[in-house]
């Protein structure tokens, strides 16, 4: 493989603050690498270097073996294209929006109109063209912002968190469409994400980031396997726990997290494991409700965050679950900070990471 | 006959008069506003986007000094303009004073504080990751920093449309630099002025209902195009 972009000893910092530390990392062309870490480990600071949108303060970048410099930076910009994490539209039509960096690029309007249409439809929004992007929904927005990168064609794409404020149903046409650029265009992509899950399935390759220090790169396989003292420490990342491992009778697992919560998982372990549980899967109830569900915890809502049509809680049965349901759903239940409730989920949505 | 009564009678006579008299002085008051305006909008949006879209040293201190300069009283105005057009004055050769080039000229200086001011602060009041946005998106500096200015095509045209609301209907700069020669350098403004010192007080409301009339027209077109939302999608596209 080639590298397309090289980072060699770059570090970032924003007056006094050290960002990124020392970070050598090889971008092959062709892949998909995710850079997983928790929230404010320095992963937005790297896509913006890799976008030519920061420079570093230390430290050299090469692009495709050119070194960056002030003089070329604006026509590297052209090779790379960046989807924020926060979706901004510019506050016209979605067909502009989309053509908008086909403009930049002087295309003739007859190739805009022809490329615009194709990129809306890989994101599924086909007959949107003349609606206006401000008054689309977020997940719809986000899938414009989508677009309005992939139409570019650029050699390199950098996503922020890109469902990290989704619907799973969004986040699902998100993803394949990441998959499919990837396969068909041959786009190199670099994902930032705390989502575990999503750094499990989609990319060839991870980089384990923490307070701005890449600490492990490899292969999905070879990074969840090996149990190391890294991933532990990204028990920040929503609902991932370390606990010890008994299998039982029943062929089942029972993974005993600490503070008296014991989960049960379908996966033959023993000893220490960290697992995790997509806050998707839990389902959320006023009162214990008999169910096939093999976890069944009862707790209180110590944190609600409101992102989009999703409501993010964070329930402490001894140990803080975090649990994503509609807004819908959230005040036809009449929840509030400090509400007793339980959460369920099923022994089979337990993943062993 | 009671004064107000004549003047509101003289105001309607004239508008429908088709009197050519009248009718320059309502276009004088339009055109060099209007002008002026534009003049304004053209140097005013520039520096407003410096100010908006650059950190600098000091720059509290710039936009405060606009917004200082917004209150500055037309006479004060006037008169240091027309020391600057006077014979005597550093524009003195060109022989502006008392031309509708002065009024102009004038008028946009006194709108720019309010131009820049509104504009600044519409600019600021854009995401400032958009600027991240258009350029990821392959737009160079120049054309990052037009794409802000439409993000804020709001503010912009709200600004420009206060300080037309200024020009219209300011006096002390139109009176001493223009000079008032009816016919000539003459507003609606300098005429109310004038026929109230004659005691034409019939004449001087009807001037003064006629500017009232612009001044709630351009309001209300406003507001009815806030409703429909035309401002919001001004600008067909973000180049």
């Amino acid at each position: 493989m080639v590298a397309l972009v090289e980072l060699k000893n770059l570090s970032k910092s924003f007056s006094d603050r050290t960002v990124l530390d020392n970070i050598t990392l090889q971008i092959e062309e062709g892949e998909i690498l995710a850079l997983l870490g928790p929230n404010g480990s320095g992963k937005t600071t790297l896509l913006k270097i890799l976008a030519f949108l920061e420079k570093p303060t230390g430290g050299e970048v090469t692009f495709q073996g050119v070194p960056v410099t002030a003089k070329n930076v604006e026509q590297l910009r052209l090779q790379s294209a960046m989807v924020f994490q926060r979706t901004m539209m510019f506050s016209t039509s979605v067909y502009n929006n989309v053509a908008y960096g086909l403009r930049m690029r002087k295309m003739p309007k007859t190739v805009i109109k022809e490329e615009v249409s194709k990129a809306l439809s890989l994101v599924k929004l086909e007959g949107f063209e003349q609606r206006s992007a401000k008054n689309l929904s977020g997940g719809e927005q986000q899938r414009v912002a989508l677009a309005r990168a992939l139409v570019l064609k650029t050699k390199l794409l950098l996503l922020d968190e890109p469902t990290a404020n989704l619907d799973p149903k969004n986040a699902a046409i998100v993803e394949d469409v990441i998959a499919t650029a990837n396969r068909e265009l041959k786009t190199t992509i670099v994902i930032a994400t705390h989502n575990m899950f999503q750094a499990k399935t989609l990319p060839n390759r991870i980089a384990l980031i923490n307070d701005g220090v890449i600490s492990e790169v490899g292969e999905p396989s070879e990074i969840f396997s090996r149990l190391s003292k890294n991933l532990a420490s990204f028990a920040a990342v929503d609902n991932t726990f370390v606990g010890t491992a008994e299998t039982t009778a029943d062929g089942t697992t029972i993974v005993d997290i600490g503070n008296g919560v014991r989960i049960e998982a379908t996966a033959q372990r023993s000893g220490e494991i960290s697992i995790f549980i997509s806050p998707q899967d839990i389902i959320l109830s006023k009162s214990a409700v008999t169910s096939s569900a093999r976890n069944v915890f009862k707790g209180r809502i110590t944190s609600i965050i409101e992102s989009g049509s999703l409501v993010k809680l964070t329930v402490d049965v001894g140990q803080p679950f975090a649990v994503q349901i509609t807004k819908r759903s959230f005040s036809e239940m009449g929840l509030n900070l400090g509400s007793e409730v339980y959460i369920a989920f099923k022994a089979s949505g337990v993943q062993v990471v | 006959m009671n004064p107000i009564i004549d003047g509101v009678q003289k105001a309607f006579q004239l508008i429908f008069s088709g009197d050519p008299t009248f009718y320059g002085v309502v276009y004088r008051s339009l055109f060099f506003s209007g002008v002026a305006t534009i003049l304004a909008a053209l140097w005013g949006t520039p520096i407003a986007m410096l100010i908006g879209l650059r950190e600098f040293r000091g720059k509290t201190l710039v936009k405060s000094f606009f917004n200082t300069m917004i209150g500055m009283p037309t006479v004060a105005l006037g008169l240091i303009l027309y020391l600057v057009f006077s014979k005597a004055g550093p524009l003195g050769p060109l022989g502006l004073l008392y031309t509708p080039a002065a009024i102009m000229l004038g008028e946009a200086v006194l709108v720019t504080p309010l131009i820049i001011s509104i504009t600044t602060n519409a600019i600021e009041a854009v995401d400032p990751e958009m600027m991240n946005l258009a350029r990821t998106l392959g737009a160079s500096e120049s054309q990052t920093s037009i794409a802000i200015l439409k993000e804020a095509m709001n503010g912009v045209i709200l600004g420009n449309i206060a300080g037309f609301n200024r020009a219209v209907a300011e006096l002390g700069v139109a009176l001493l630099v223009g000079g008032g020669i009816l016919g000539a350098t003459d507003v609606l403004t300098t005429d109310i002025s004038l026929y109230t010192q004659r005691g034409d007080l019939g004449l001087a409301i009807a001037f003064a209902i006629i500017l009232l009339l612009i001044v709630f027209g351009i309001n209300l077109i406003i507001m009815l195009a806030k409703k429909a939302k035309i401002l919001l999608t001004f600008g067909r596209s973000p180049q």
